[in-house]
């Protein structure tokens, strides 16, 4: 395997992961911050990629449609913290499980009610479409790298908002004590509100963004959303650098495990065989990492409430 | 006394068999109408009833189910329709998973199944029966014919890429039985992958002259869109569906793709066709659509010559395959599998700027499938 290739999968790796960044960072502070587990946070993910299909095959800009998929995304989620989630924070896990494995069944059903069943049309902006050849004789797609400076750029951004605002200081405070921070005049409900809406309007920036890439069609958040989940297990649940860590590691092992495992098993075994078994062993690599990962840090690497 | 219960009995017995004689057919069509790949269960079925329409006959009942791609529902569905409608042919299945499921026990049973598109190895070779009957194709054929037009065209290396499943490695298996040469590197990737970031990459640093892939449904959408390698793609026409290519759109212009039909081609059975069935849903039919009204002409056919409770002879009539297909030629080989001709469509810019496939020629002339000589049954 040549050195361009390794820094091509590399890349590759990083592509993935900032993307898992992008869904696992709201679904973290959802937790950190509420101790609500949000199974639809894979709806809002697929919102933002209808909704920027929507506006871009009207109006014939991806960055409207980008905009208008993000700000929908975000304000389907402040309405659906409104109306759902609030009653949700002091039922037990098992039953918001429940209650937003609902949502996205009316999701799902939803989009393919407005939709339609097939899959949407959604191209990669024309000043973005093409590769270009970076130091090290990498021939890389222009979007992926832009995906890449985007999440890391959300991740800066971040790390700022939680770490040097007031919004930020409370969302700690949140995190670590909800009562005190109520009885200190803060406007809880607003608060969780906000962090809500932040998260689902990530993941629909994620949704949006790599529904360009792939295809747009009912059902794509829920694979993601698997990935994001072991995302935050690994990181450590509440903590954005611990959600950013993971994902840049998912998303590399998994990358390397899809490529190197057949190889490795190519070396022994016939082709098909061997590509059949490592196909399958490189699915489950990014479990079995989890595992580890969990052996030693049962908390995850960076958990916030230690 | 006596000589009145006879005649009695007499009367009843003749009103019986007449009424038999004058009895209605029922058909049973279970295709996928909700989920993913629902596209192809909603064409097969447009285009059936299209052709039941135009037959103009009203002693046909038609009932519609959807089997939501569940091999579990689909057999629920099927039983259903056996014994409660009591039809006597079954019809629709477009996943092979689900038509394993079901047709073998069906056709036991004495019902006749008519396949509009699943075409498993296992019916067309080894298991095939003499109430089983595909329209479409077995699902070897335009891979291995794709193989064929390949080697023809003068490409030597070509990267082959399928999911993980069993149509996937049965693609490749078919392609490389057409191809018969030397290939760059055969990839499986993950049903249901999304980003083939990875794949492309290799792609790029072999020394590969074109790439041939099955990547049905939205992963075939995924991957045209993602390909920026500069290489030409060939696969077969379940991954350039019309729908599929105005979903991946300007990146699927120059691929090649093998289907037994194609919409510009010129015989009067198509052209009539692809005219009404534009004039009644408004699109484009993909070639599932094609595959549904042809497998409704050929049951009305055979019904012409005789009743499915006359086994024998609805055998013999759909055996003889007497009706216009909008494909050209067709007939059966001796396991109930078409031998027609595969031909070559290349996607292009339509009229309107939407990508639309345009038929290049044959691929194959009177192209038969691999598993015919596993088959048992005798009957040309």
């Amino acid at each position: 395997m040549s050195l361009s290739l390794i820094l091509e999968q590399l890349l590759n790796g990083f592509q993935l992961g900032i993307t898992l960044f992008l869904m696992a960072s709201g679904l973290t502070l959802i937790f950190g911050v509420m101790g609500l587990i949000n199974l639809a946070h894979g709806s809002f993910y697929m919102t933002g990629a209808f909704v920027t299909a929507w506006v871009t095959g009207m109006s014939g800009s991806f960055w409207l449609g980008l905009a208008c998929g993000v700000l929908a995304a975000g304000l389907i989620g402040g309405v659906v913290e409104l109306l759902v989630m609030r009653k949700l924070y002091n039922r037990d896990h098992l039953d918001q499980v429940l209650a937003t494995f609902a949502l996205i069944l009316i999701f799902l059903e939803g989009t393919r009610w407005i939709y339609g069943a097939s899959p949407l049309w959604l191209n990669i902006p024309d000043i973005l479409d093409g590769s270009i050849l970076l130091p090290g004789g990498v021939v890389y797609p222009i979007y992926r790298l832009v995906i890449i400076l985007i999440g890391v750029l959300i991740a800066i951004g971040l790390y700022f908002l939680i770490n040097k605002t007031r919004l930020g200081m409370r969302i700690r405070a949140g995190e670590n004590d909800r009562e005190m921070i109520g009885a200190l005049g803060v406007d809880i409900n607003v608060l969780y509100t906000l962090v809500f809406a932040l998260g689902a309007g990530l993941a629909g920036l994620a949704g949006a963004t790599i529904g360009a890439l792939q295809s747009v069609q009912v059902g794509m958040g829920e694979p993601v959303l698997i990935l994001a989940f072991v995302v935050i297990v690994i990181g450590g649940i509440g903590s954005i650098k611990g959600a950013f860590i993971a994902s840049l590691l998912v998303g590399v092992v998994d990358t390397f495990g899809r490529v190197l495992l057949p190889s490795f098993f190519k070396l022994f075994m016939e082709a098909s065989d061997a590509s059949t078994i490592g196909v399958a062993l490189a699915s489950m690599l990014i479990y079995l990492l989890m595992a580890i990962i969990l052996v030693f840090k049962p908390k995850g690497l960076f958990s916030a409430n230690d | 006394m006596k000589k009145l219960v006879i005649v009695i009995l007499g009367l009843l017995i003749s009103f019986s068999v007449t009424t038999s004689y004058a009895k209605d057919v029922k058909i049973g069509l279970m295709t996928t109408l909700s989920g993913g790949g629902s596209h192809l269960g909603v064409d097969v079925r447009d285009g059936f009833m299209l052709a039941m329409e135009q037959s103009g006959r009203d002693d046909i009942e038609v009932f519609i189910r959807d089997d939501a791609r569940k091999p579990g529902v689909a057999k629920k569905i099927s039983n259903e329709l056996v014994q409660r409608e009591n039809v006597d042919i079954m019809t629709g299945c477009i996943f092979s998973n689900l038509a394993m499921a079901i047709v073998p026990s069906l056709v036991r049973q004495g019902i006749f199944y008519l396949s509009p598109n699943a075409g498993p190895s296992k019916l067309a070779g080894d298991m095939c029966h003499k109430n089983y009957f595909n329209v479409a194709w077995q699902n070897d054929q335009l891979h291995e014919s794709m193989g064929i037009y390949m080697k023809k065209s003068g490409l030597k290396k070509p990267f082959i890429l399928a999911p993980n499943y069993p149509a996937g490695t049965d693609a490749l298996e078919g392609f490389k039985r057409g191809f018969d040469g030397k290939i760059a590197n055969e990839v499986y990737t993950q049903l249901g992958q999304t980003d083939y970031a990875s794949e492309i990459a290799r792609i790029r640093s072999s020394d590969a002259d074109s790439v041939f892939f099955f990547l049905p449904g939205g992963m075939g959408i995924a991957f045209q869109k993602q390909f920026d390698v500069n290489l030409p793609i060939f696969g077969a026409a379940f991954s350039f569906d019309e729908i599929i290519i105005n979903s991946v759109g300007e990146a699927a212009i120059g691929a090649k793709n093998t289907s037994q039909w194609a919409y510009d081609l010129e015989n009067p059975t198509n052209q009539a066709f692809v005219e009404s069935f534009k004039a009644k849903y408004d699109r484009i039919p993909t070639l599932y659509a094609s595959q549904g009204f042809d497998t409704a002409n050929l049951i009305l056919s055979a019904l012409e010559k005789a009743h499915p409770e006359d086994q024998d002879a609805f055998r013999a009539a759909l055996r003889a395959a007497n009706f216009n297909s909008t494909r050209g030629d067709f007939r059966f080989g001796c396991n109930h599998h078409p031998i027609h001709d595969i031909y070559v469509r290349e996607v292009v810019t339509g009229e309107d700027g939407k990508p639309t496939n345009k038929l290049l020629g044959i691929a194959v002339e009177d192209h038969q499938d691999a598993y015919a000589d596993q088959c048992s049954m005798d009957w040309k």
